[in-house]
């Protein structure tokens, strides 16, 4: 790739232009190995361009909750406001052939003239509820948009990967769904900034759902003793309460600006990608050439720029080819 | 003593109030008995012929129906008081009656003589035919309010239709249809609100539009299914005690998904074996019967199409000896086994989808669409494999030259390109010569009543008589109610031809490609314009994952600059159109235009228009003779590996 296609791509997706935007992304997601040294550079230059305002935020919960349908509701919330919203939509990739149904779009049906660029993308064989290229589209994204939305496919149990990807994640129940317990007892309930329980439209059953969070909330509280996260009643179907929703996230990206957690989180992100990477390329072999799992980790930690550079650093540091 | 013949019917109406009305008075006279109106998609989706979604569609599939002018013009010099007239209308079905009943006011013809039927079932629309608009409890509200309204006021109408028809017609079994349409109806009655001695009455009024297939033994059996778990849930469930009014009325269109493409004169005879199965058992014959013509998977019918059609029925009914009899079926105990099996599988249905709340539920969650999706895949990866034979499709597809396509034009209807164009011209002198206010003030009251919960059908007639267009009526209430897209039902995992090698090599082909390219190939399948055909765009999406691509599908009706925007965000390799409503010739180049991914057309499309397709850049054009459909995958997988310079 020249400087100039660089400076190119780079100036179009932070002026929020769909077709570079859509380019930038192909490049990002291209799994061969020699599509990494301009991946690096790309992502590297984008992450230094981006307005530090610009939220990520995950939508997590079971499948069929209306994690969908409740991102085209927040979208519509968002635009009204005059902001610009991009998204990565995650779906099962199918083990028997290898294919995927990414019908997210389906109930998303962005309009185009408006500021909202969506990306479905499927899981293949990454566990954790994300795509092998979320990390790297959500940084796209965030350098063009006020809002970046990830949704991950509805795995329920293990999908606690979207915290390192995202500023505030929501996890989205349904009345009645008796996955609270699960959820406590996965220690899921640990994970999420703000709760939502959609179909609140459902009348009493959504009402006791809430409650029911709100008192085991009270027993365990969140790991960050600054921020208690609110459990909110939203129906993604009339509209009820996505307004609220909207200003808990406002809130919630004020409390990260004023602390330092965003920094923390961004680094957990940054460390994460850079591990995902790193093990899957070189899996226990590398990782015991660096001490292991956990000496791997607290050495990423160090190492700083992108999560490219930090795989980089690491595998040079393991004697292998970066 | 002998039986009284149906009622003869032929789906018709095309290109104009004026020339559907010559045609309905030419199909009069020669015999036929009642109406069957088929209107445009502009009108059943509720768009003014000048809308920009419009595009292509005005006066295509049947007639636009503006405003009361032209329900006026088709109309002219038909006596209403004596006419039976069928509507297939849903969610402008109040909007089309009302019209109906402002033209009899004007004309001097009392409602309470009015006889037909407005087919008004949304369910049906979500699981199959596309042209709903409003989410599906604000359809409800609507299908009731006209039920309420007509059992009084207009008394002969049949105002709504239950039709299992459209399930058959996107795969579904016997006992699919059964318990679909039973759950259906009982979502209906139970949500209409009349004083309960009125309630035997109005379930005497709920007729059914029902399908029979080419297994005619199986369909008679199921339409015997359907007379007795009528009976029976009127009986229990609604306390009707009057026998009469527990009576499985019904009306036919033989099944049309099984006509074929390739040797078309083959269906006649499979239109004649499916008629059987509604006519047959005297004691569950139809009312009705309308009968596709032999180039139904060509195009539209013309009135040669339609008259030989027309004169199977008569045929059967005044050739055949088969009124002269009593019920042939009484006491056979084969058909009796028959029957109670779909009876108890119908039931178990019935009985699950209660459980989950209803028709309605079972709409929105996506389970009786998902269900026929399964379904119809089923039966598409069947002939696929020649496990089921389909005469001339996948078996004896060896033919002479066929005398019926071969002069000119492909044997079909063409379309009047003036058509569009002339609509729009009437409906803008029409928008000028009506009284302004007076529009206004009626649309005030629509919107105001209909939010207040009044009953949608006399402030509907004042707009009207006002000169309401059919856009102005339908935008009025989706600014009350909202639009709805319902559930596309492709999400499921579906095994189809396990363990097959042809599939196994597709899939290894996926492979190599897509590791070529980086990742994996991605495609957008297409639902441009207002074509509400889904089953083609369903089937193509499902069979695709199952090679192994990644497939956006999005549902019906989009634009083709949503199109545009989705292939172009998504970044997809390759893009594949389904059309079938015949508008592919206006709508491909809109979106080759846009975008320069490579881009496949499937659906009706004749080859004069293939040609032109491919000449403008399509790079393959499919029609319903590719019945290997993992082959065509596989084909599409070559198209966008050369595209991409991965070949
Ligand atoms: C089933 C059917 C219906 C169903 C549709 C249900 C649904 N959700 O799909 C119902 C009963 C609802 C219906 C309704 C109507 N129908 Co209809 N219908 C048919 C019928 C009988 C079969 C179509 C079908 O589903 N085939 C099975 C699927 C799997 O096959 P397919 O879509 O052809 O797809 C195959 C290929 O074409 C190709 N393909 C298709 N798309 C794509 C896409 C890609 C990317 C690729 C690679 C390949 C590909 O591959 C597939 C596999 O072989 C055809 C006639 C016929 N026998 O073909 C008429 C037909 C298409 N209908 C017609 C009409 C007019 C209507 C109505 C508009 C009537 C009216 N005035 O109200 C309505 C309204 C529908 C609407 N909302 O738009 C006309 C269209 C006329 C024209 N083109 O000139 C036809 C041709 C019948 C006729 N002769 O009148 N219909
Ligand atoms: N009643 C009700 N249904 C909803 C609401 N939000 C979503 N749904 C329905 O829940 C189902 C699943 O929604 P979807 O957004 O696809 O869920 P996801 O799998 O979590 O993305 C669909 O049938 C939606 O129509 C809501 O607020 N109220
Ligand atoms: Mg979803």
């Amino acid at each position: 790739m020249t400087s100039q296609k660089l400076d190119a791509l780079v100036d179009g997706v932070c002026r929020g232009e769909s077709a570079l935007i859509a380019e930038t992304l192909g490049r990002v997601e291209d799994t061969r190995p020699e599509a990494l040294p301009q991946q690096r550079t790309l992502l590297g230059r984008l992450e230094n361009e981006t307005v530090p305002e610009h939220g990520v935020v995950g939508l997590t919960g079971p499948p069929g909750v209306g994690k969908s349908t409740l991102a085209a509701a927040l979208i519509r919330h968002w635009v009204d406001e005059g902001l610009s919203v991009g998204m990565v939509a995650v779906d099962p990739t199918s083990r028997r052939s290898g294919g995927a149904l990414l019908g997210d779009r389906a109930r998303l049906r962005p309009k185009p003239d408006e500021r909202v660029f969506i990306r479905s993308m499927a899981t293949h064989d990454q566990l954790g509820g994300l795509a092998p290229a979320t990390r790297a589209a959500v940084v796209v994204l965030r350098a063009a948009f006020n809002w970046t939305l990830v949704e991950t496919v509805g795995v329920g149990q293990s999908e606690v990967d979207v915290e390192t990807v995202a500023d505030s994640v929501v996890l989205v129940l349904q009345p009645g769904s008796g996955d609270t317990l699960q959820f406590m007892k996965a220690g899921i309930l640990e994970i999420p900034d703000v709760l939502v329980v959609n179909k609140w439209d459902l009348g009493a059953l959504a009402q006791s759902t809430r409650a029911d969070l709100e008192s085991i909330l009270s027993i365990a509280p969140g790991s960050r003793p600054e921020w208690s996260p609110p459990v909110l009643g939203v129906s993604a179907q009339t509209g009820e309460g996505v307004a609220k929703l909207a200003a808990a996230l406002r809130e919630h990206r004020s409390y990260l600006e004023g602390s330092k957690e965003l920094s923390r989180r961004r680094c957990t992100s940054r460390v994460a990608w850079a591990m995902e990477l790193f093990s899957l390329r070189y899996g226990t072999y590398g990782l015991e050439r660096l001490g292991g799992p956990e000496a791997t980790r607290s050495l990423a930690t160090e190492i700083s720029g992108t999560a490219l550079d930090v795989f980089s650093e690491l595998a040079t540091r393991a004697g292998l080819p970066a | 003593m002998a039986d009284r013949p149906w009622i003869f019917r032929t789906y018709s109406g095309h290109t104009s109030a004026a020339a559907s009305n010559r045609l309905y008075r030419t199909n009069l006279a020669s015999g036929q008995t009642g109406l069957s109106i088929a209107f445009d998609l502009p009108t059943q989706t509720g768009y003014d012929a000048d809308h920009s979604l419009a595009r292509g569609e005005v006066g295509k599939v049947g007639v636009p129906i503006g405003s009361i002018e032209d329900m006026q013009t088709l109309l002219d010099e038909i006596p209403l008081q004596h006419m039976n007239t069928s509507m297939t209308i849903n969610a402008t079905a109040a909007w089309l009656l009302a019209l109906y009943i402002a033209l009899a006011e004007r004309t001097g013809v009392e409602r309470k003589a009015l006889q037909g039927t407005t087919q008004n079932d949304l369910t049906k629309e979500y699981l199959s035919r596309g042209t709903y608009i409003f989410p599906p409890e604000a359809s409800l509200r609507l299908t009731t309010d006209i039920i309420e309204y007509s059992v009084d006021e207009v008394p002969k109408w049949n105002p709504i239709n239950i039709c299992s028809y459209h399930l058959q017609e996107v795969g579904a079994t016997p006992v699919q249809e059964l318990a679909f349409a039973l759950a259906n109806a009982i979502s209906v009655l139970d949500a209409i609100e009349v004083p309960k001695e009125k309630l035997p009455y109005v379930f005497g009024r709920i007729s059914f539009f029902c399908n029979s297939g080419v297994r005619f033994i199986e369909e008679m059996c199921k339409m015997r299914a359907f007379t007795r778990m009528w009976d029976q849930i009127g009986r229990e469930r609604y306390g009707v005690d009057d026998p009469a009014l527990r009576r499985f009325r019904y009306g036919v269109q033989v099944n049309s998904l099984g006509l074929t493409e390739v040797q078309p004169e083959n269906n006649i005879p499979r239109i004649i074996f499916s008629t059987l199965g509604a006519t047959a058992s005297k004691n569950a014959r139809a009312r009705s019967i309308q009968l596709p013509a032999w180039n139904e998977a060509l195009g539209l019918p013309r009135p040669w199409d339609q008259q030989w059609a027309l004169r199977i029925q008569q045929i059967l009914a005044y050739e055949t000896d088969l009124l002269e009899y009593p019920d042939l079926f009484e006491g056979s105990t084969v058909i009796e086994q028959k029957v109670a099996e779909l009876e108890a599988g119908a039931w178990e249905e019935i009985q699950r989808i209660l459980d989950m709340g209803g028709a309605v539920a079972a709409v929105e969650s996506g389970y009786m669409k998902r269900a026929l999706v399964e379904s119809n895949a089923a039966r598409l990866a069947a002939i696929e494999a020649h496990e089921r034979i389909w005469v001339g499709v996948n078996r004896y597809q060896e033919s002479e030259p066929s005398p019926l396509t071969r002069d000119g034009a492909g044997g079909v209807l063409l379309h009047d390109s003036r058509a569009q164009r002339e609509q729009i011209e009437r409906l803008q002198a029409h928008r000028i010569r009506r009284d302004a206010s007076e529009v206004k003030a009626a649309l005030r009251a629509l919107h105001d009543g209909v939010s207040n919960g009044q009953n949608v059908m006399p402030l509907s007639i004042r707009c009207a008589h006002a000169g309401v267009t059919t856009g102005e009526w339908a935008n009025t209430l989706r600014e009350i109610f909202g639009e709805y897209r319902a559930p596309t039902g492709v999400e499921s995992p579906l095994q189809l031809r396990s363990g097959d090698e042809t599939v196994a090599e597709v899939r290894r082909r996926v492979a190599e490609i897509s590791g070529r390219l980086g990742r994996r190939i991605k495609i957008l399948i297409g639902k441009p314009g207002l074509d509400g055909h889904s089953s083609g765009a369903e089937q193509i999406a499902i069979f695709a994952r199952d090679s192994g691509l990644e497939v956006v599908y999005e549902g019906i009706r989009l634009t083709p600059e949503e199109i545009v925007n989705s292939a172009q965000q998504e970044g997809v390799h390759l893009i594949g159109l389904s059309i079938l409503s015949g508008s592919h010739l206006e709508l491909v180049p809109a979106i080759l235009e846009r975008i320069s991914v490579p881009l496949i057309v499937g659906g009706i499309i004749p080859e004069e228009d293939a040609e032109k397709l491919r000449a403008q850049g399509v790079s393959a054009v499919y029609t319903p003779r590719d019945y290997d459909i993992h082959r065509v995958i596989r084909e599409m997988v070559e198209i966008a590996a050369r595209a991409h310079g991965v070949d």
